[in-house]
């Protein structure tokens, strides 16, 4: 299932042209082309909490919040919601946190198959030392990451160093070992559309499972524009090679309707395979949120004020 | 397993049906309608159904128009026309503005409504439609209100006739009524006989806003309907629809002196270059030829791609295509919805069926039970296949490749048709350059099937004549103020006996021709050729040919027609000799004058979006026929052959029958100033018969008449629907044989689209 990566293709994406106001087009009518009502919307909106990676990635983290993020992980929906939409068994995808974070996480979630996802390389800059941000990511993995969330080289991409991005991005990957990596490639340093599909293409052909929009910390987090590109990137190395990679927009999801418009997103430009949580993941923390309260709508007909939901 | 588990893993969106118990009311309450005349409806008469296409189903009764309702509405129009025009701009602006606030209140049921009777997906009527049309009242009620400064002089027409189509109910009953409105005119609207139903809401609406009685009436019924209205005494006819009806009501009105603009058929270009975002370019053709299941006159329906990427480029318009959901209209989760009638679907079937007996492949495009047809394309088409030259009006596109840009503007000018073009490449030089060479009136480069009320909207060649939107569609409800009629005969000039014979001959491509027939006749002074077919069809083969003088710009023209006043001006002495002095110096001044105007007349960037460069830029015709005054010759002709030329465009003029011999003393001006061969051409003769030859060739693309035999030159045109001028007569040597009015006809506006943005939306970025 991982993506084994090619050697670097430049010549797949150095004619590849992005017009930028067609692709906000597309972005805009994309979710107003589609409805969900009802069980429909229900269902959708229960398939996005499948997907969340429930992120914590603050500087006053501490093990005991991990552990409450952790449980809301376990169990993101009410047991009474859930019961009466006949939905059994439902986690968040995964859960996502500081590498010191990690252990403490994995014994919260101890006896589930609740990944655990840890961001490394100096998140959220990765202005660090090769070594250095290898060595994170090995020691992430040794506290018992599944799942690794990297940041890439900024500058690599704007300096059109593709090799050298490529390279660095091998490194990690051999250091991700057998945990699945995830390349965050900030999408608001990069600016242009048409720097994101390079980047994106360079990260997919060194290997990453899923690429990332943001760590969250830049001025512009996940766009439906920029995950129509980098989604179509997706849709053509699936083309090239074979291997699907999987997506993560983070930073920009906080309603039920952005979890719509962005499953409507994945369905309609790659299909079915990616509202699965194996290759469709949800970078949020808030979202899980809104998402409950909905679906408490759902159930009862009536809106819930915030104070009766559970806390992560 | 419950039912959402069970979404869960179908992921499917299940329906999504809007709420059209409200509509289903509103037309329940209503029952039969009869035609909304003189501010109030009147009794059903005969009725007919009309359908929901999707269904089958009936949705209301609605009465067949005859000539006397049509009377009636016109005679409710004229009476009210007077005290319209009489409220003033600001006036008509405070209705316009109540106009759009009301259609925007009312926006759920007209775009249910709209969908109910049209087929159309009720995504595209909430986001699409009824938008456009509250935003077409917004800037209209602008006009009005600005409309003394911006027009001054100008006066509305009077009553006008507007025959719309079905494709877009509301959206064409806006571009029509809101100009028409602001303008000052008062209008008899007959709406689609398969979509008449906003049509009456709207009506209704413009009872609500207490729209005097009168302004807007509305005549229910078929083509015997709006034929009846053709026929009636209205000053203008506005009509969009099929280029086949449109030619028929050309020839209706040959004569009648009432005026037209037509909005027709197309069969635009979809151009593809290789440098092009192609999944932009693929989700293009989901807004042009899968928008509004393809009935729409402007779609970008003949696919052309360069062959450097015609395979990817298909690869992801094939799986594109594969995830647009046909089905039920009023499902919010539908792409493309019903035929708007079985009838169409049949036509689009029928198209189909001999594109593919011609050799074509089509791709999708499958026929479905009731009123549907998937979304389609078709492959290995050649230019000689019907499906590539005829107009499908139907989800189906013809897809062909091109080797080079030469190329694709080659297959993408060959067709009778000129209306819109879609232009994908990356590169702004090549893109601009394709925009300025296909001849269409709209083009959207790197976008499809974008529209505003600021943006002019229209045809080139067989798409029609006049503009909807803006200043452009502004001009086409008004009229210029009228110059001073001409003293009654022209008085007797002295022609002085020339002391050596005097030699005339037609003039052709840059050299003096004898006549085809070798014949001459008599005039004073002399004798002159008398041309004949042959010689027309070599005056406007010459004077096609002649595209440098285009292409020479406006300065570079200015200067020929500057050294043109110069040589008339030194051979003003030979010129008065022949006509006399008043009208030599007009000569003079009037070549000074188009001389001056050559490099000044200037198109606009308009307001239309934020994020889009809209420019509005006159293009000449191309090759102008002229039928010149019978009085005074020499200025009669230059006045209109010299704006025509100062655009750029190629003229053939038939002369003065009567009194042509000063003709030959300009000749020898032209021959000494620089104007390249076939720009300008001259026939003297028979000069009606002349101009009917002239006016029927094909190749001339608009005709103006100063003369006689006004209708059979408007029958002649008729048949390639040029616009006719009928240049109202003025003294010549006046400055009203100068001005913009003749610069205004020399031209056609073509809009072009070019949104742009190097970073996304909150990432920075201008605006103009």
């Amino acid at each position: 299932m991982a993506n084994p990566g090619t050697a670097l293709r430049t010549e797949v994406f150095e004619t590849l042209h992005i017009n930028t106001p067609a692709t906000e087009r597309r972005a805009a009518t994309l979710a107003a082309r589609r409805s969900l009502k009802k069980d429909h919307q229900a269902a959708w909106l229960l398939n996005a909490v499948r997907c969340i990676d429930l992120t914590t990635l603050a500087g006053d983290d501490t093990e005991d919040r991990v552990a409450r993020l952790c449980a809301k992980a376990r169990q993101p929906i009410a047991p009474d919601l859930l019961e009466a939409v006949g939905v059994t068994g439902l986690t968040t995808g995964a859960v996502c946190v500081y590498p010191t974070m990690v252990a403490a996480a994995k014994r919260a979630l101890a006896g589930t198959a609740i990944p655990v996802a840890s961001v490394a390389t100096g998140f959220p800059a990765g202005l660090m030392p090769l070594d250095l941000r290898l060595a994170e990511i090995r020691y992430a993995v040794d506290q018992g990451a599944d799942e690794i969330d990297i940041v890439i080289t900024r500058a690599h991409v704007l300096r059109a160093e593709w090799t050298a991005l490529y390279d660095e991005l091998r490194a990690m990957r051999e250091a991700c070992g057998g945990a699945k990596m995830k390349a965050i490639l900030a999408t608001g340093d990069l600016k242009s559309l048409e720097n994101v599909a390079r980047a994106s293409h360079v990260a997919m052909q060194a290997g990453s499972d899923w690429i990332k929009t943001s760590t969250g910390k830049e001025g512009v987090n996940a766009t439906l524009p920029v995950s129509l590109v980098m989604c179509r990137a997706i849709r053509d190395y699936h083309v090239q090679t074979g291997h699907k990679v999987g997506f993560k927009p983070a930073g920009g999801l906080k309603t039920a309707k952005d979890a719509i418009a962005w499953q409507v997103l994945m369905a309609e430009e790659l299909g079915r395979d990616w509202l699965r949580p194996d290759l469709f993941r949800i970078g949020a923390s808030s979202l899980l949120g809104d998402i409950e309260r909905q679906i408490s709508h759902h159930v009862t007909g009536r809106y819930a004020s915030a104070h009766r939901l559970s806390l992560a | 397993m419950s039912r959402v588990s069970e979404i869960m893993e179908s992921m499917e969106y299940g329906p999504g049906i809007e709420d059209s118990s409200a509509a289903r009311g509103w037309l329940a309450e209503r029952g039969a309608f009869g035609h909304f005349i003189a501010g109030a409806f009147t009794a059903p008469g005969t009725t007919f159904t009309t359908r929901d296409p999707s269904t089958g189903e009936a949705l209301a009764e609605v009465t067949q128009g005859t000539v006397d309702d049509i009377a009636a509405a016109v005679a409710a129009a004229r009476k009210a026309q007077p005290g319209w025009a009489a409220l003033g701009g600001h006036g008509r602006a405070r209705f316009l503005y109540a106009l759009a606030r009301h259609v925007q209140k009312r926006e759920r049921l007209l775009a249910v409504l709209e969908t109910l009777d049209n087929g159309k997906p009720i995504r595209e009527s909430k986001d699409i439609d009824v938008p456009l049309l509250a935003r077409h009242f917004y800037h209209h009620a602008g006009w009005a209100e600005l409309m003394e400064s911006q027009f001054p002089g100008m006066s509305p027409l009077g009553v006008v006739g507007q025959i719309i189509p079905w494709n877009f109910p509301l959206l064409m009953l806006a571009w029509k009524v809101a100009p028409a409105l602001a303008a000052g005119n008062t209008v008899v609207l007959k709406p689609a006989e398969y979509t008449a139903l906003t049509a009456l809401a709207f009506a209704e609406i413009c009872r609500e806003v207490g729209l005097p009685a009168g302004v807007v009436n509305i005549v229910t019924g078929d083509g015997a309907t709006g034929a009846a209205l053709v026929e009636a005494e209205v000053d203008k006819i506005a009509f969009t629809g099929s280029t086949e009806v449109g030619r028929l009501i050309a020839e209706m009105l040959s004569g009648t002196g009432r005026k037209l603009t037509l909005e027709l058929g197309g069969k635009s270009p979809f151009i593809v270059m290789p440098d092009a975002d192609l999944d932009a370019a693929v989700e293009g053709v989901v807004d042009s030829i899968w928008f509004n299941q393809g009935q729409v006159c402007c779609a970008g329906s003949r696919i052309l791609v360069a062959e450097a990427v015609a395979g990817r480029f298909e690869a992801l318009l094939k799986a594109r295509m594969a995830r647009l959901r046909v089905g039920a209209p009023l499902d919010k989760s539908t792409d493309v919805g019903a035929i708007v009638d079985p009838v169409q679907k049949d036509r689009i079937l029928s198209i189909c069926r001999a594109a593919v007996d011609a050799g074509a492949e089509l791709v999708g495009g499958q026929a479905q039970e009731g009123c549907f047809i998937a979304p389609g394309y078709l492959r290995g088409v050649a230019p000689t296949n019907p499906g590539m030259s005829q107009e499908i009006f139907g989800p189906i596109a013809t897809l062909s490749t091109f080797r080079t840009a030469d190329e694709a503007i080659e297959l993408a000018n060959n067709t009778r048709y000129g209306l819109a073009a879609s232009i994908w490449s990356e590169s702004a030089t090549v893109a601009t350059d394709l925009a300025a060479r296909v001849k269409v009136g709209v083009v959207w480069i790197n976008c499809a099937n974008l529209f505003d009320a600021a943006a002019p909207f229209g045809g080139y060649r067989e798409s029609g004549y006049g503009r909807e939107g803006g200043r452009a569609g502004m001009l086409d409800y008004l009229a210029d103020a009228a110059p001073e009629a001409p003293a009654a005969a022209a008085p007797a000039r002295q022609v002085a006996a020339p002391a050596i014979d005097r030699t005339m001959k037609l003039y052709l491509g840059g050299a003096q021709k004898r006549p085809d027939g070798g014949a001459m006749y008599a005039v004073p002074g002399g004798l002159a050729p008398v041309a004949g077919r042959k010689d027309v069809r070599n005056a406007v083969e010459a004077a096609a040919k002649a595209g440098k003088w285009a292409a020479m710009g406006g300065h570079a023209r200015a200067q020929v027609l500057y050294y043109l006043a110069e040589n008339l001006a030194a051979r003003a002495g030979d010129l008065a000799a022949r006509v006399g002095p008043a009208e030599a110096e007009a000569a003079v001044a009037i070549a000074f004058h188009f001389a001056a105007w050559a490099d000044k007349f200037d198109g606009a960037n308009v307001q239309a979006k934020p994020g889009h460069l809209v420019n509005v830029i006159p293009e000449p015709f191309g090759v102008i026929g002229l039928r010149c005054p019978d009085a005074q010759p020499l200025a009669g002709l230059l006045s209109l052959a010299l704006p025509a030329l100062a655009m750029g465009n190629a003229v053939v003029a038939v002369a003065a029958e009567a009194d042509p011999l000063v003709l030959a003393d300009l000749v020898q001006v032209l021959e000494t100033s620089d104007l390249p061969g076939g720009a300008l051409n001259i026939l003297t003769g028979p000069a009606d018969d002349l101009a009917a030859h002239l006016a029927a060739h094909e190749e001339v693309a608009a005709f103006w008449t100063a003369g006689g035999a006004g209708a059979a030159i408007d029958l002649a045109a008729a048949g390639s629907l040029k616009p006719v001028w009928h240049v109202p007569p003025r003294d010549w040597s006046a400055p009203v044989a100068q001005g913009e009015v003749f610069l205004r006809r020399a031209v056609q506006m073509k809009t072009v689209w070019l949104p742009y943005g190097a970073l996304p939306a909150g990432a920075g970025g201008g605006a103009y």
